[in-house]
């Protein structure tokens, strides 16, 4: 394997063993006459059978790039300087028909939504195939090929899946045929661009098991972009980072996660909470600021703004690309102190009030919620007994469909839990129908949903949007809202001056923060937080949780946090609970449930994340995918894909009841909690202990 | 599947139903009685009462609307006031020349404005596209009876390649047909060809610029091919059902141009009707229209539902 020793530095010789090289690249895109540039003197190369990650959040240049290199970049961007060379062949000479040729023989890319990257109206066979017929198969041959590679993609169901249409495979099955359809002509470069973002963790971790035996196998170097660092950290050699259209640094991939050299990497890997890291402990390191706006005109180091270490020298001199090392390059002039950026953000946390008696201000009985979708029933919860308690988060966490949004959606009224369903508030039950329930008790339970631009009136602007709320919910009126209004903008730390603006004039983050403030104007007791910073950046995400974490240890308010990102939910939640199937499998403190030993799924969903530190756990494998609802597996829901099912049959024939198995640790198994801590105790603990 | 046309063809049923009812009372709320309107301002009082009678329009309404729909359904359209003969004698014949009429203008509008549309979408940006885009627009925004004459005018009149009315004679084999046909045809290809070429345009630009075509287009595959296998048949699904509405407009906006062309339709003898309150005949006619534009949508909502395999065969597990 070849390091990069001289990447990126002009006069480089073209090295036999290089896949890719990329040097002093620049993109620009032309808006409404203007060329805007979106990448910068971006160099670095991918050596034959080597895994490059690039990371960055949104609007950082990954996709570009990678556009770039397949020639597919959209009308209005132009590649405006530097080159662009795989295999020796430098890829702006190609002609239609040899460009053609190079995509269908030497590049092949993956990307975010599988779902969308199959043609809708043409069976999945017939798509698979048609790489094979590019190649001069016929169509019988072609479908044979087809067939042969799907089971190189481990799927096991091969007939169906080809006469299948992309709308009745899952997720993780498309991403597999895509797998298939990519690696089909044995590419030389491989690009993955975000390819298990919209992927569960099982999922995701089965997926990335794949393209890594197969990378092995074929014999294919990997471009893989990601906004994962954890993700980039497991599967790629090197890595770059990349930021507003810049390469910041490159490096090997567990140097650069460990010891980053560049102060945005270092803000970047700090940001992110890890490590059982909790909100009791310290709060998250955001990055200050914003990124550069597109087109904004850039005089010395695009980072300067937003970093904590810039000087006057920052503002004025572009930094060259400094060799760190041998193998490692960072563009910032003070590479050497970048280790000790101070942080951004002050870690010291408000002491949490004294609690009291600790009476629910949420408790759930037995809550279910049947639908009945053509004469069939899918039961989407099922049993769940819950309590929330004062100024606590429940966390609840589970993959897509195992009815987190119902159970949130159940708790606010919206929709109509089954009979025998009991929803206490303060001790009083409430009305299955929000309609029916009182002013103060709708008051006392708000939500944050996941996507703030669609949960934002686009036509209203932030004044009208939060004063509504103070009216409706507070029943304020006069100077007294205008002064509330104030408060509470103030309090999720935005400005006078946003009050003017409309939705679509706020990033993300900002939205998310109008989000929160109109859902704390009435004061509420208790807000579901419905995967509130799964479409953020992990930059802005630090800070939106941080707020949360804020605005909760001084309202004394509760929350109900739904998220699928392990770490997320560990740093904000009190207790958590799993999911599966509609089920409550799992229930505990955050640290007693984190800590272990865990119900199997929990162990299985917890083992599928990869953690930063790159330490590569043995992974559990689920067999098979999530059952439907509408056909729950009899005895245990989760015995059809449990590694640790056991041999007498029982998982099989009856459901294993709800027990506390230690001091506040609810479970549902039937293996007894001593064997779950002797068998979980032979492989290494899935998730560190909390950092102090 | 089957179920879901079931569903449909009922819900037409209702709606031909609801029609029914509206045409039949909104003809009742008109000014005039019908006895009046036949015999004329000079007819004795008494003379117009006895015919009222006799043609049954002095019974209740109820009454007079369930005969009238009983006897539809039986085939029995009513007698005409004006012409004092069943109705379907002139009916049916007129509505088949209006409909060899829209048949000729659909013929030459659906390929040409898909055509367009398509070819803009492909240029996007471009002069081509500027071009196709501005001239459907303005076309589609001028009367028919402006374009009309403005084609009489040129054509007829002036350089004499085309006849002035569109019936031809009696007997002509199809081609003279055909020529007699080309004037009143544009007008209505005029209008109908923006609608649809827009939609055909923005149907496509969606599809070329879907993850589906980059992924064709990453496989290798010649532009033309990706365009024909995976871009037209999900650009065009949109489409049809444009096509079909306007096919109902088609039907009800021949009133102008066979009035212009002189031309024997079923929209000159709803326009025939209405002047001379003869109601059995315009309340039979409108009804037809609203029959031909129900099965137009119907026909395009179950061909959209077959070309669309997510609604064909559901949802996944």
């Amino acid at each position: 394997m070849i390091l990069a020793t001289s990447a990126g530095l002009p006069g480089t010789i073209e090295a036999p063993s290089t896949t890719l090289e990329v040097s002093h690249l620049d993109v620009s895109y032309r808006v409404r006459g203007n060329e805007r540039p979106a990448l910068r003197d971006v160099s670095f190369r991918i050596g034959r059978q080597e895994s490059f990650g690039l990371v960055g959040e949104s609007g950082c240049g990954k996709s570009t790039t990678a556009l770039a290199i397949t020639r597919y970049l959209p009308r209005n961007g132009s590649l405006s300087g530097g080159s662009i060379t795989v295999n020796g062949q430098d890829i702006a000479a190609l002609d239609k028909r040899s460009l053609r040729q190079f995509r269908a023989r030497v590049v092949s890319m993956v990307y975010q939504e599988p779902g969308r990257a199959l043609n809708p109206s043409i069976r999945v066979g017939r798509q698979v195939a048609e790489v094979y017929e590019i190649a001069g198969m016929k169509k019988s041959e072609a479908l044979a090929r087809a067939e042969e590679m799907l089971r190189v993609v481990q799927i096991a169901d091969r007939g169906r899946v080809l006469g299948s249409y992309p709308h009745q495979l899952s997720g993780g099955m498309l991403q597999r045929v895509m797998v298939a359809m990519a690696l089909a002509t044995e590419p030389s470069l491989l690009i993955l661009d975000e390819p298990t973002t919209a992927l569960d963790a099982t999922v995701e971790a089965e997926v990335l098991d794949l393209v890594s035996s197969l990378r092995q196998q074929f014999q294919t170097s990997v471009l893989f972009i990601s906004h994962n660092l954890a993700v980039i950290a497991k599967m790629c050699d090197r890595v770059g980072v990349m930021y507003a259209g810049e390469l910041v640094e490159q490096g090997p991939a567990r140097e650069i996660f460990e010891n980053p050299r560049h102060p945005y990497t270092v803000g970047l890997v700090r940001c992110v909470p890890r490590g059982g890291q909790s909100k009791d402990h310290g709060r998250l390191d955001a990055i200050p600021g914003f990124l550069p706006e597109p087109g904004e005109v850039q005089v010395g180091c695009v980072f300067a703004k937003r970093c904590a270490l810039a000087d006057q020298r920052c503002t004025e001199e572009t930094p060259p690309t400094y060799e760190v090392s041998a193998t490692r390059t960072s563009r910032c002039h003070y590479h050497e102190q970048a280790p000790e950026l101070p942080r951004a953000t002050p870690e010291d946390v408000m002491p949490r009030r004294a609690d009291g008696g600790e009476e629910p201000v949420i408790r759930l009985r037995g809550v279910s919620k049947t639908f009945h979708v053509r004469g069939e029933q899918v039961r989407a919860v099922v049993g769940v007994d819950l309590d929330l308690k004062v100024g606590e988060t429940l966390g609840i966490v589970g993959e897509s469909g195992c009815g987190k949004t119902t159970l949130a959606r159940v708790l606010l009224g919206l929709s109509v839990p089954d009979e025998g369903s009991v929803i206490e508030l303060d001790g009083s039950p409430l009305a299955p129908e929000c309609t029916s329930r009182s002013r103060k008790q709708l008051q006392a339970m708000q939500i944050i949903f996941q996507n703030p631009d669609s949960a934002l009136n686009r036509r209203h602007n932030v004044r009208h949007i939060v004063t509504r709320a103070l009216k409706k919910l507070a029943g304020l009126s006069g100077e007294s809202c205008e002064n509330r209004l104030l408060e509470v903008i103030r309090s999720v730390r935005m400005e006078e001056r946003h009050l003017a603006l409309r939705p679509y004039q706020l990033s993300g983050g900002l939205k998310q923060r109008v989000a929160i403030a109109r859902a704390f104007a009435g004061a509420p007791r208790v807000l579901v937080c419905d995967e509130p910073t799964s479409a953020l950046d992990v930059s802005v995400q630090a800070a939106i949780l941080n707020l949360l974490a804020d605005l909760q240890s001084r309202e004394r308010v509760s929350y109900v946090f739904i998220s699928h990102d392990l770490g997320v939910v560990r740093y904000l939640s009190d207790s958590i609970a799993v999911l599966y199937l509609g089920r409550v499998m799992e229930h505990g403190p955050a640290g007693t449930v984190f800590a272990g030993p865990h119900h199997p799924y929990t162990e299985s969903l917890f083992s599928a994340v990869p953690s930063l530190d790159g330490t590569r756990r043995e992974r559990i494998r689920l067999k098979g995918e999530i059952p439907s609802s509408a056909h729950s597996p009899a005895g245990c829901v989760f015995h059809t894909r449990c590694p640790r099912r056991l041999e007498n049959g029982l998982c099989d024939s009856s459901e294993p009841p709800f027990v506390e198995v230690e001091p506040h640790h609810m479970m549902r198994c039937h293996i007894p909690l001593e064997e779950l801590r002797r068998l979980q105790a032979t492989q290494s603990a899935p998730v560190p202990e909390p950092s102090p | 599947m089957s179920q879901y046309v079931l569903k449909r063809v009922g819900l037409a049923l209702l709606t031909l139903v609801l029609l029914s009812l509206i045409i039949f009372f909104a003809g009742q709320v008109l000014p005039g009685n019908a006895g009046r309107a036949i015999l004329g301002p000079f007819a004795s009082q008494q003379s117009v009462v006895a015919l009222d009678h006799k043609l049954g329009v002095d019974r209740p309404l109820v009454v007079q609307y369930w005969s009238w729909v009983s006897g539809f359904v039986r085939g029995n359209l009513g007698t005409s006031y004006q012409f004092q003969s069943p109705v379907s004698s002139f009916l049916f014949p007129a509505l088949g020349r209006s409909l060899k009429l829209a048949a000729f203008a659909f013929v030459i509008v659906v390929p040409t404005s898909i055509l367009g549309g398509v070819v803009a979408a492909l240029n996007r940006g471009r002069v081509v596209d500027r071009v196709i885009s501005t001239t459907s627009l303005s076309l589609s925004t001028v009367p028919e009876f402006v374009s009309g004459v403005a084609l009489i005018v040129v054509f007829a009149i002036g350089l004499k390649v085309l006849p002035v009315t569109a019936n031809a004679p009696p007997g002509s084999p199809l081609l003279t047909q055909v020529r007699y046909l080309i004037l009143p045809a544009v007008p209505l290809v005029f209008i109908l060809f923006g609608y649809i070429a827009r939609m055909a345009r923005a149907g496509t630009i969606e599809a070329l610029d879907s993850d589906y075509v980059r992924t064709a287009m990453l496989k290798g595959l010649p532009r033309w091919l990706v365009i024909r296998r995976h871009v037209l048949r999900n650009s065009l699904l949109p489409t049809i059902t444009v096509i079909a509405t306007q096919t109902g407009y088609l039907i009800g906006g021949l009133v102008v141009v066979e009035a212009l062309f002189t031309y024997p339709g079923i929209g000159s003898l709803i326009l025939t009707a209405a002047k001379d309150k003869d109601f059995p005949m315009l309340e039979a006619g409108v009804l037809f229209i609203g029959i031909v534009y129900l099965t137009a949508t119907l026909i395009a909502d179950i061909l959209y539902t077959v070309l669309n395999p997510r609604i064909r065969l559901g949802k996944a597990e």
